[in-house]
């Protein structure tokens, strides 16, 4: 009893005290001279970095600015964009089916989910995407009918086009990832809510999706946040399968005129505004569903600004 | 009303249930008391299935729960028909497990929509007037983090009431709050027993057993070892652990 009422009274005691003799006790707070230092040191590496930005010809802003929106470089941008979209959206419906196969009581479908996650995870995205691209020749035809028995052929070159193969490749990645991030989602909500929702006779699909989706959200997201924003960098693999998106597109250009780094710049800055665009989906998202986890809602920057501004 | 009949299970080699036979009528207020380990939430969690029974029956109503007979066999039910017979047997647990989530208001109303397909406007109507009733009418667009635990409870035992359950069961409804929030969910308690509602009620509180019960059952070991009338059992035990359990908790 007597630890916690001590720690207690060195947080709540007012800053001034008064001593017997009734002078008032003035606190000052301590100094920290390295902090300074070290700030005094950071700023001015950060000027030195920013001042060869500007100064040094070998960045090459003149190219960097003729080529950041130009017309091949933004339609490889929307092709990466289809290609994270494609790949983000089959990954995570990929994702549920593994979930929910993984966290199953029948051995034969959690062992399963269990090695398709192990392979996925284990083979290189490189070493894939070359693999789906070589399909054709490992399998020449693909037939849809009933097993071993009479069905309908296709040739497999006609059904894979490099970009069916680029997706393929990155969908079947994601997936094994987005199975781990969502069954770790939902094993991070409490029994007790299963129970409850058993109890009050809730359907099992309701219960699903009104009860437990909602909250396993919350630990979902975040890591659904990162591998999304790996997947959108990921994209830039697939260049292997020369298909024309944002990394392939500037390496052409720069294959053509040679001015490499301003090329590199130019995709490396749309990828971090992508990135950041992702960011702020992820800060509203979270933010919806942390909806009664926490007692109040802090405010958003948005509205810290408006405050601030009206202040 | 309620019929158990040699209800046993374990939990693999342990046994927590050895053959308990408990029967309770309509509108009456049954108080099971004992030492933690006896088996009194499990059983309690066998009267709606949220475990499964090794052997005996329980039938609520005259219905089996979580079978179906046919001859000398028992059929386990589907999952979809144990769900429908949960919907009328309401459950209140010792930590509350409201969903967090969602409103006062929509933690009430939501098994109305969901199992009982009421309409929303009704299951809202329904969900205010039990909330009224538990003194929680002003907290109705709070959520269960923004309340305090005998809040929260009062909102739990108004979400068991929503589905106008035959008989609700109580899971020591008071253990998790603290001893000066005790009392106001004791006071709703008293206040459903007075209205004929059928309950099951396992819970420390001797002094609620005393005045709420009608039958007062007390549990050692996953049997029953006494049951009574609260003044006999309580005052007059005939048992030797249900004296040596009373005095220890009546100092």
């Amino acid at each position: 009893m007597l630890l916690p009422s001590v720690i207690g009274m060195s947080v709540l005691t007012p800053p001034r005290q008064r001593t017997a003799a009734g002078d008032e006790l003035v606190v000052v707070p301590a100094r920290h001279p390295w902090r300074w230092a070290a700030t005094a040191l950071v700023l001015v590496l950060l000027a030195q970095f920013t001042h060869g930005l500007v100064t040094n010809p070998g960045w090459d802003w003149e190219t960097f600015f003729g080529y950041f929106l130009e017309k091949t470089v933004v339609e490889s941008l929307l092709l990466t964009l289809e290609l994270t979209f494609a790949g983000a959206v089959l990954g995570f419906l990929g994702g549920i089916p593994l979930a929910a196969m993984r966290l199953s009581s029948n051995p034969v479908l959690s062992v399963v989910s269990w090695a398709y996650i192990w392979v996925f995870r284990s083979v290189p995205l490189l070493v894939q995407l070359l693999f789906w691209a070589n399909l054709g020749y490992l399998y020449e035809t693909l037939q849809v009918g009933i097993p071993f028995g009479p069905g309908f052929s296709f040739p497999t070159v006609n059904l894979i086009s490099s970009f069916g193969a680029a997706v393929l490749g990155l969908a079947l990645h994601e997936a094994a990832y987005a199975g781990e991030i969502i069954r770790a989602g939902l094993l991070s909500v409490d029994s007790g809510q299963h129970e409850a929702a058993a109890a009050l006779g809730i359907p099992k699909w309701r219960q699903f999706y009104r009860i437990v989706l909602p909250q396993a959200m919350r630990a979902i997201l975040p890591n659904a946040a990162n591998l999304l924003v790996n997947l959108l960098k990921s994209t830039s693999i697939v260049y292997i399968l020369a298909i024309g998106e944002l990394f392939y597109q500037v390496q052409v250009i720069y294959g053509r005129n040679g001015r490499v780094v301003p090329l590199l710049m130019v995709a490396t800055v749309w990828y971090v505004i992508l990135t950041a665009l992702l960011s702020v989906l992820q800060y509203y998202t979270e933010r919806h569903f942390a909806r009664g986890a926490v007692r109040n809602l802090p405010p958003t920057p948005f509205q810290k600004l408006k405050a601030a501004i009206k202040r | 009303m309620i019929e158990l009949t040699g209800v046993h299970k374990s939990f693999g080699s342990i046994e927590v249930l050895r053959g308990v036979d408990l029967s309770a009528k309509a509108g009456t207020v049954t108080v099971i008391l004992g030492p933690s380990g006896s088996g009194k939430s499990t059983l309690l969690r066998c009267i709606n299935h949220l475990e499964k029974v090794d052997r005996g029956t329980v039938r609520v109503d005259g219905e089996l729960i979580g079978y179906r007979q046919n001859g000398n066999r028992l059929h386990e039910l589907s999952e979809r028909q144990i769900l429908k017979q949960r919907a009328r047997i309401g459950f209140v647990f010792q930590n509350f497990n409201l969903f967090p989530h969602l409103t006062a208001l929509q933690n009430v109303a939501e098994a109305q929509i969901s199992a009982l397909r009421r309409t929303t406007s009704q299951a809202y109507e329904k969900a205010h007037e039990l909330l009224e009733l538990v003194d929680l009418w002003d907290r109705a667009g709070a959520y269960p983090r923004q309340l305090s635990g005998g809040q929260q409870q009062r909102v739990a035992i108004a979400r068991a009431l929503a589905l106008d359950p035959k008989l609700i069961l109580f899971d020591e409804p008071t253990s998790a709050l603290d001893p000066e929030l005790v009392g106001e969910v004791l006071d709703v308690l008293r206040d459903l027993a007075a209205r004929g509602t059928t309950m099951i009620v396992v819970t420390h509180e001797i002094g609620f057993a005393r005045e709420a019960a009608d039958t007062v059952v007390f549990m050692d070991d996953g049997r029953i070892v006494e049951r009574g009338r609260p003044d006999q059992v309580l005052d007059n035990p005939q048992h030797e652990r249900t004296r040596a359990f009373l005095s220890k908790v009546l100092v």
